[in-house]
């Protein structure tokens, strides 16, 4: 499968995750769409890592472990994502207690 | 046209789809659902390239855990009835636009660049497997293993603490 085809995916589900922060009001839509910008930084570093192996593959070493390194850094992503949307809704949790609203324009308006 | 290419397009079609559904959907409980979608289609094309243990991961972490915490709260808040008033339409079409000049820019510096000679190893492979994952994570990269039990354990510290009633 040539590289080019997961390159213009992840890269077609990245925009649509920055037009979905970009374009939503709901604090907790625009979580996700940055859980699904994460996902598709994911899908290109697993289809990179697969590239490597075949180019170590292709230069004769049979037991490579040329691109696991890719692998285990989606690994620690996805680590780093359930850590940071347990703190990230508990922020939004206690923003909703205080003000009964999860709308980002609201929020915006506190600083004046 | 084998098998493995019409996977592909379809996982990838899915993936596309169901991504602009969770942006563009009014009610919050649909967008999770699209996103649940989303992330099954990604794990699907993670299973076509043969790293079985990070499909998994992906479907038990992000669409079995994560995804069910967001359900959670959006339950908690009841915003399963509340409309969402939405932006200046003019706003929308500049984010829109915005992310539409990225996409533009992203596909033209990469188009032509030499790393799409090669070509990423599809159904076969042996470094998705799990033994040799493991062989790898618990060798080479222990110290940041341990180092993320450290990190969720102040996530989960923090979260407590931001979350207690006063």
């Amino acid at each position: 499968m040539p590289i080019n085809n997961y390159i213009f995916l992840s890269i077609a589900l990245f925009c649509i995750g920055i037009v979905g922060v970009l374009t939503r009001r709901n604090a907790i839509i625009i979580f996700m769409c940055i859980e699904l910008m994460l996902n598709a930084v994911n899908l290109l570093l697993v289809a990179f890592s697969k590239m490597h192996y075949k180019v170590a593959l292709a230069a004769g070493d049979a037991t490579t472990t040329a691109g696991s390194d890719g692998q285990l850094f989606v690994f620690f992503i996805m680590v780093v994502a359930a850590a940071e949307v347990s703190v990230g809704l508990a922020i939004i949790v206690m923003m909703y207690r205080n003000i009964h609203s999860v709308d980002v324009n609201f929020l915006n308006r506190l600083k004046h | 046209m084998n098998v493995t290419l019409i996977l592909f397009w379809f996982l990838s079609v899915l993936a596309l789809f169901s991504a602009l559904m969770v942006v563009t959907s009014k009610n919050p409980v649909h967008s999770v659902l699209w996103l649940i979608a989303a992330f099954f289609a990604i794990s699907g094309h993670y299973i076509l390239l043969n790293a079985q243990f990070l499909a998994i991961v992906n479907i038990i972490v992000y669409a079995g855990a994560i995804m069910v915490l967001f359900l959670f709260v959006i339950m908690l808040m009841n915003l399963n009835k509340s409309v969402e008033p939405q932006k200046n339409k003019w706003l929308r079409l500049a984010g829109a636009v915005a992310g539409g000049c990225l996409l533009l820019v992203l596909v033209a510096a990469l188009k032509d660049s030499e790393v799409t000679q090669k070509s990423a190893l599809v159904n076969t492979g042996d470094i998705g497997l799990i033994k040799n994952l493991g062989k790898e994570l618990f060798s080479t990269y222990v110290v940041p293993f341990e180092i993320s039990s450290i990190l969720f354990l102040s996530a989960m510290v923090g979260a407590v603490v931001i979350g207690k009633k006063e």
